[in-house]
């Protein structure tokens, strides 16, 4: 398998992927969306909560892997729900006391074929899963390097009490609870925390990943097309977590460059005693810009808690 | 003198806070004041508190249970109707106490109400069925039961004087740390943990040596009841997971109380080694909670199928599969800590084999009704609704198990519907199958069925409205845990949700209305026989309620399902020419005595009243070793004694009516003696 998975490395995987899919896809996202419009009609929210579920509406190839992903698992597994559903009906109501017609055999409590198959069926469907469950998780390892042209955008990434902080230290800029890059250009974020556990997720663009203080972790994003998407926190983190939430912003290459333009004109540096300010806990923090910040503040960020070689994600990204 | 207590320790801060404090009071004060008006007092201390014997303690356990399951839905009502009106708003709980509610919630229906539910059916349960008159170690089953109900009561207390943890009830550091919670709830929660983790872990041994070395003659490993089976199972998972919590809330209390670094940020601790420990208790837990629930769907749909369970042995080894496999599966609780693909695939791969051996349980479960004659008693009504919908839980859990599905999923209501998917049809619905089932064993009385098929409904309709909207919130990117929110369209299916729990709360209700009104008729419902469903296994033999001694002659075992071959024999209720002696264990106020200074010691910690917790420890020191030198622990029931018992018990058979159920059986339980007196 894992021969299979670098021969077939993340891009064509994800079109061959797609096309031996398409069809089921297509027929289930639409059977969805009417399962939906029903199931929302009934809710009063007018059939529109698709538009409105970024992880059935995925904006980027990694969203859109991952949901479908979960699709084939969830078909997979009909193999089982479906016998499951019919045969509980069927047996408790044809069986029923009430009934005099039907057979009664109350001594009769095994037979080889039915108990092979109740092992061999569940575990044929275990084996189709594991098998996906290893390409597709070395697949989507949040730490693989997407194979894309276009030269990726770094950003380091912080989280604080009840805030997230974004660092482009290429362009020299940072900016609080805003998150903005061009579509079609892969995004590698390097996460820490600077307070307690956090988890960072931007629903429509992909999964998320923990923020630890003192460790560093590494997602790769990358959106389709321009748009603004919900972003957060989903790790509890105390009575600001609520509202610790940002805007991801894909834009286009000229809409990024404007406003790497416009942060620069932001008066704010972030040097030690702003960063510190900063730190300190906020509820629903505006968003902020800074025109510059210590070159190696996201290291010094890590390493003010002591530095722990052996620690998960802390070593060089795999 | 009073360490960190002070007058700021009480709820002045909510009106909320305040009334769930004097509710717990007002209910304190007028259970207290029922006993005395009633003169119960001698009668309780007597016969209930200071008992040993393992039916009373059973019991015990489940009032216990249903106690917290009343707080833990309160809990849940709160934190539904709060998100319900929370859009752009602050709704009517504040973060501070909102987080107290999901943490105490948590805590209290996974440790303090599943936890001793479980413990309470096996009590009252597995003894009778493997042919033994009490456990293994009668008193340690007491002190099991002690430091449990300590434990609960340090929970109770926290509502009252301080705060209960805001941490989750995970509690994961370094938001548990001093640092970042500095107060004293997360030391309520360590120390309530500590308690029942010590007494989960006494109770596990306790069970392993109980159904290893007493069982009936002829009773072979695979000639056991499933119940039997998975509470083995079960008991060795509490004995080897377990020490787990209890050596992980120490470790965070000594963080917490000597600045030692296992768990925090900085000087080399390492927060997600507390996410491991907590989880290699945390997942054989959720095998704890929902094996014996197994059991009991086993025992449930045989009888009400009358007919044998099919494929003992692949139920047998299922058990055994899940219980090795659940020790194999920790860390898929926190696939998103940025571990490498190699070690989150492994962990996905091996979750989802567990989801054979209990996919071979399903299918058991209902080629056991086919050919069968099927009576639809609640407890069937639960079994039923169990397997459906248990079904649902099992394919969440496996996309769950895609680590990247769960990337997108974790930590979002989809998880929450997922583990309550799981916990509600698979163990509690079990829970509450083996009460409606069990009842009459231990009390003398069937419970009226006709409330009990109205709060099942309740309970199932109400649970599929309170969780499919949380799946969907989930795909909506809803994370768990929001006090408020500003996503408009989230707002519809937590009103959904918020009905859904309205509705639980009606079969909670019905559930109380079907316990008075069965009391009321409980002359119409009472049990002669000893036998009302025309039961399969040992536990059907004896009277209801059993006698102290469960069986005054040991029953030999022919096979699996001994107590229908029995009948089937036509011998089940022939009559000794003798009786024996019989040595019992003695009441002891011992294990109450160490549960309470347990209690006080953990009270003493959670304020730091170092003076108190010393003379807590002293105290129990005092108690266990008054214990250990004490020399008569048994007493004997003389064989008259167990004759007269006896013979009222044969005269209540004579009496009983002969059940509707078994027209084309041959052996009639209840209006048995044939063969005489032997």
């Amino acid at each position: 398998m894992i021969a299979v998975s670098k021969r077939l490395d993340g891009w064509r995987l994800r079109y061959r992927f797609r096309q031996l899919l398409r069809h089921t896809n297509h027929q289930l996202t639409r059977r969805f969306q009417m399962l939906q419009a029903v199931a929302g009609v009934a809710l009063m929210t007018g059939g529109c909560g698709i538009r409105y579920s970024p992880t059935l509406n995925p904006k980027g190839p990694i969203a859109e892997v991952e949901r479908e992903l979960l699709m084939n698992a969830f078909m997979i597994m009909l193999i089982v729900v479906i016998p499951v559903f019919v045969l509980t009906f069927w047996f408790a109501w044809h069986y029923r006391e009430g009934n005099k017609k039907a057979t009664y055999a109350p001594d009769w409590s095994y037979s080889w074929k039915i108990d092979s198959i109740t092992w061999i069926v569940p575990a044929l469907i275990v084996v189709s899963l594991g098998l996906h469950v290893w390409v597709y998780t070395h697949l989507l390892d949040p730490y693989r390097k997407l194979n894309v042209e276009a030269k990726p955008l770094e950003v380091s990434v912080v989280a604080q009490d009840w805030k997230w902080l974004f660092l482009y230290p290429e362009q020299n800029i940072a900016s609080v609870n805003q998150l903005v890059f061009p579509k079609g250009v892969p995004l590698n974020l390097r996460i820490t925390s600077d307070t307690v556990l956090n988890s960072f997720f931007i629903p429509a663009l992909g999964g998320q990943i923990f923020a630890m203080a003192g460790m560093r972790t590494e997602l790769k994003l990358l959106a389709d097309e321009p748009g603004q998407f919900m972003g957060k926190n989903t790790q509890y983190s105390g009575r600001g977590f609520s509202d610790q939430h940002f805007q991801a912003i894909a834009t286009t290459p000229e809409e990024f460059e404007d406003w790497v333009a416009k942060v620069r004109r932001s008066p704010n540096k972030l040097d030690g005693a702003s960063y510190a300010k900063l730190a300190k806990p906020t509820i629903a923090h505006p968003v902020t810009y800074y025109s510059g910040f210590a070159a190696d503040l996201f290291d010094q960020i890590i390493q003010k808690y002591g530095s722990c070689d052996d620690c998960p994600g802390t070593g060089t990204s795999q | 003198m009073l360490g960190r207590l002070s007058i700021d320790a009480l709820p002045l801060y909510s009106w909320v806070a305040m009334t769930g404090a004097f509710v717990t009071i007002a209910g304190a004060l007028s259970v207290l004041g029922l006993v005395t008006w009633m003169g119960k007092w001698r009668y309780l201390w007597t016969e209930w508190l200071t008992s040993v014997d393992h039916k009373r303690i059973g019991i015990m356990y489940v009032v216990l249970a249903l106690v917290m399951l009343m707080r833990g839905f309160i809990d849940a009502l709160m934190m539904r109707s709060q998100q319900a009106i929370a859009l752009n708003s602050e709704g009517y709980l504040p973060p501070d106490h909102f987080d107290q509610i999901f943490s105490s919630h948590g805590t209290i229906m996974v440790i303090f109400m599943a936890m001793p539910f479980l413990t309470g059916l096996i009590n009252i349960v597995v003894p009778q069925q493997i042919g033994a008159r009490d456990v293994a170690f009668p008193f340690l089953n007491s002190l099991s039961f002690w430091l449990t109900a300590g434990g609960a009561g340090l929970v109770l207390v926290s509502l009252v004087i301080g705060k209960f943890s805001t941490a989750g009830w995970t509690g994961y550091p370094p938001y548990s740390g001093i640092d970042y919670n500095p107060y004293v709830g997360v030391d309520y929660w360590v120390w309530s943990l500590v308690l029942s983790g010590v007494a989960s872990t006494l109770t596990g041994i306790n069970f392993i040596v109980t159904i290893l070395k007493m069982r009936a003659p002829g009773m072979t490993l695979m000639r056991m009841p499933l119940m039997t089976w998975t509470a083995l199972c079960a008991s060795l998972l509490m004995a080897f997971a377990f020490p787990a919590l209890t050596v992980a809330g120490g470790m965070l209390e000594l963080d917490r109380l000597f600045g030692m670094h296992f768990f925090t940020n900085d000087a080399g601790g390492n927060i997600m080694m507390f996410a491991n420990l907590l989880w290699i208790w945390g997942h054989p837990e959720v095998y704890i909670l929902i094996l014996p629930a197994f059991g009991v769907f086993s025992h449930v749909v045989t009888t009400f199928s009358g007919k044998r369970l099919f494929g003992y042995a692949s139920l047998v080894y299922a058990t055994i599969a899940i219980m090795i496999l659940s020790f194999s599966v920790w860390l898929h609780h926190f696939f998103t800590m940025g571990s490498s693909a190699n070690v989150n695939a492994f962990f996905g791969i091996a979750t989802m084999i567990i989801a054979v051996p209990t996919g071979v349980k399903v299918f058991d479960w209902i080629f056991t009704m086919y050919r069968g004659r099927i009576r639809f008693h609640t407890s069937m009504l639960f079994t039923l609704g169990f397997l459906v919908t248990f079904v649902i839980g099992g394919v969440s859990g496996v996309l769950l198990a895609v680590p990247p599905v769960d990337f997108l999923m974790h930590n979002t209501t989809f998880l929450v519907a997922h583990f309550h998917n799981m916990l509600i049809p698979g163990a509690l619905f079990g829970y509450f199958a083996g009460f409606q089932f069990w009842f009459p064993k231990a009390f003398g009385f069937r419970l009226d069925e006709r409330w009990g098929n109205r709060s099942f409904w309740c309970w199932i309709i109400g649970f599929y409205l309170a969780f499919m909207p949380l799946y969907y919130l989930g795909f909506m990117g809803m994370p768990r845990r929001m006090e408020h929110y500003s996503v408009a369209d989230w707002q519809p299916h937590l009103i959904v949700a918020a009905a859904g729990a309205a509705l639980i709360l009606v079969g909670i209700i019905l559930m109380i209305v079907q316990l008075v009104v069965s009391v009321r008729r409980r002359d119409e419902l009472r049990d002669l026989a000893g036998d009302p469903w025309n039961g399969r296994t040992l536990e059907w033999l004896t009277s209801s309620p059993p006698a102290p001694y469960n069986f005054a002659v040991i029953p030999e075992v022919r096979g699996l399902d001994a107590f229908h071959e029995l009948k089937e024999r036509g011998v089940a209720y022939v009559r000794p020419d003798h009786y024996e002696d019989i040595r019992m264990p003695k009441n002891t106020a011992c294990g109450l005595l160490i549960g309470g200074c347990a209690f006080v010691f953990g009270f003493a910690m959670v304020w730091h009243l170092w003076w108190l917790a010393v003379i807590s420890v002293l105290a129990g020191l005092v108690v266990v070793v008054f214990r250990g030198s004490q020399d008569e622990t048994e007493y004997t029931m003389s064989a008259q004694e167990v004759e007269a018992i006896e013979n009222a018990r044969y005269e209540q058979l004579a009496k009983a009516p002969r059940p509707e159920f078994d027209e084309e059986e041959e052996v009639i339980p209840g209006a048995p003696l044939r063969g005489g007196v032997m």
